[in-house]
């Protein structure tokens, strides 16, 4: 073993070009970081100085000073934290309703063909139709705090059952059929097989489904809510506050950062 | 070979494994298939067949038979004298593509047979350490396959196989993806693994040198409906009394009569 070793060992002193590369990739990582730094100070800047130099009305616009100062504004009332709470809150129950209900769906239909083969064509009409419009009928039906949920289980539930079939019936039939000699049955062909070979379209649809709920909810509250970030954007809207309808609207963006690190950190841990 | 009477059975042993007058259609939407037409033969204990023909001539599809993941149309496969009813323990296939779970380490890999009947896992696992080790595969046993080369994976994959303890063997060209170096000694090695346990075996493979190399027997299929064509028995009285391994065989004096006998066999249509 010792002998075969090549005489320069290539971990233990890097070649100077290799050092160089190495230098080469940190310096183009700075860059994209500085890069996507000055994007977001040149848009605040210039976000900033038009409204102020007079050439577009601060009363559409607003402007990050306004809406940081709204921001401390609903802060200092106290109902800030009350309604991110609500909106996470409702985010959260449909995500985790759609998911699993999208989840036990799909399993029954693998389990059942002709079940599959029956609903198909419903469940491609269900997942195409604009769920918004439902909004209407669900708040008739449900009231105000049950539209929201509805609306935002309807669009997130339809997509999972339908990447979660698909990726489940692409399962590779080999792998079946090495189980089915190994004298495996349906139930352990889905357990151990069709289920964990599908780790990755699970991370998809959930990926997918955090965007989705968080839409559905927000639509929910813009037809009928006392709170939630949604009701902030169309409450400020009506007294034409813009400030608090862009700190809403900023509040939004970053938790939908948040939800996607915390994805990301889930995928890490699923996958390992 | 003697042929099998049922009245006689406690006079006879029965064949390992027997095909009788099987055919097997495949039904599709767009159409039928004539898969096996009228096959009947015959497997002994610890013998080693190999199957070949042209691709397409139902060789797949007898070892999914003999395996119980269906039925023939008409006939009957026997084990031990016995139609074969669903897959058993008792019978280990190789499939013709690589198999192995990505998401488990080959020691998982191994303890698929054993989770799925249930088996006491202390001693599956026991079991498959030894096997793997055997195998070459110890220092291994918890890597994911996408990180050992195509011959430790076909190597897992035969010890996921035996972890079973099978008493039959079924190969469906297991060496097909390889490049032709590990094949040959992946070929030797397996050969030479599955005789030290005296296990039945049948292989199927498009590669008439290694069918010979390996075999007891050779059994040529004629293209689609597959039907027996011939049977050669293969012996290499110049190497000595012993079956030389498959190494050795392609060297010995014989191979290149029983080579082209098989392969004109396999050109000529009839
Ligand atoms: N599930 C199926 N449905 C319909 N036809 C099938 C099915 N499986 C196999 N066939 C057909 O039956 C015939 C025999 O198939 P089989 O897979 O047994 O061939 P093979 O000899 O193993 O071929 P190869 O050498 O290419 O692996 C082929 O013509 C194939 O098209
Ligand atoms: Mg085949």
């Amino acid at each position: 073993m010792t002998e075969t070793a090549p005489p320069e060992a290539t971990a233990a002193t890097p070649s100077v070009a290799y050092r160089n590369w190495i230098e080469r990739q940190a310096r183009n990582r700075r860059k994209v970081q500085v890069g996507r730094v000055l994007i977001l100070l040149a848009f605040l800047a210039l976000w900033e100085a038009a409204p102020r130099a007079g050439l577009v009305n601060p009363m559409l616009t607003s402007y990050p000073t306004a809406v940081w100062d709204g921001f401390l504004e609903l802060l200092a009332q106290g109902s800030l934290g009350l309604h991110i709470g609500v909106t996470l809150l409702e985010v959260v129950i449909s995500f985790a309703v759609a998911m699993i209900l999208g989840t036990v769906v799909a399993i029954c239909l693998w389990l059942s063909p002709m079940l599959e083969k029956i609903l198909d064509p419903f469940l491609v009409v269900a997942n195409a139709l604009p769920k918004i419009a439902l909004v209407p009928i669900f708040y008739i039906w449900l009231g105000p705090e049950g539209s929201i949920y509805a609306v935002a289980i309807a669009v997130a539930l339809f997509i999972t059952i339908l990447m979660l079939y698909t990726g489940f019936s692409q399962t590779d039939p080999n792998k079946i059929k090495l189980a089915r000699t190994l004298g495996a049955g349906k139930r352990q062909i889905l357990t151990k097989v069709v289920l964990p070979g599908n780790v990755h379209t699970f991370m998809a649809t959930l990926k997918a489904n955090v965007g989705l709920s968080l839409v559905g909810v927000i639509v929910g509250e813009f037809q009928a809510s006392k709170a939630g970030l949604g009701y902030l954007i169309v409450y400020g809207s009506q007294i034409f506050r813009m400030d608090m309808v862009m700190a809403a609207i900023v509040i939004l963006s970053l938790i939908s950062v948040a939800i996607y690190l915390l994805v990301q950190k889930a995928e890490g841990w699923l996958m390992r | 070979m003697t042929t099998h009477d049922t009245s006689g059975r406690h006079k006879e042993v029965p064949p390992k494994v027997e095909f009788r007058k099987v055919n097997l259609h495949y039904f599709s939407d767009e159409g039928e298939t004539h898969a096996v037409k009228d096959m009947s033969f015959s497997v002994g204990r610890g013998e080693f067949v190999s199957i070949v023909g042209q691709s397409g001539c139902g060789k797949s599809t007898l070892l999914s038979l003999l395996s119980g993941l269906m039925k023939p149309t008409s006939g009957q496969v026997l084990i031990d004298g016995k139609p074969v009813a669903g897959p058993s323990p008792q019978v280990g296939f190789m499939l013709q593509q690589d198999t192995l779970f990505e998401w488990r380490t080959i020691l998982e890999n191994a303890l698929l047979g054993p989770e799925i009947r249930g088996m006491d896992m202390g001693a599956a696992r026991q079991r498959a350490e030894r096997i793997l080790t055997s195998y070459g595969l110890g220092q291994f046993l918890h890597h994911k396959p996408p990180q050992l080369s195509g011959g430790m994976r076909q190597r897992a994959a035969l010890g996921r196989t035996m972890c079973m303890e099978p008493d039959i063997l079924l190969l469906d060209e297991p060496f097909s993806a390889l490049d032709f170096q590990t094949r040959l000694s992946i070929a030797e090695e397996i050969g030479e693994i599955i005789r030290r346990e005296g296990k039945t075996a049948i292989l199927v493979t498009h590669d008439i040198p290694e069918a010979i190399a390996l075999a007891d027997r050779v059994v040529v299929l004629s293209p689609r409906p597959g039907r027996l064509k011939s049977i050669h028995e293969i012996g290499f009285p110049s190497a000595g009394p012993a079956r030389p391994g498959s190494m050795a065989a392609r060297e010995a004096e014989e191979f290149r009569d029983y080579y082209h006998t098989i392969w004109t066999e396999m050109e000529t249509h009839d």
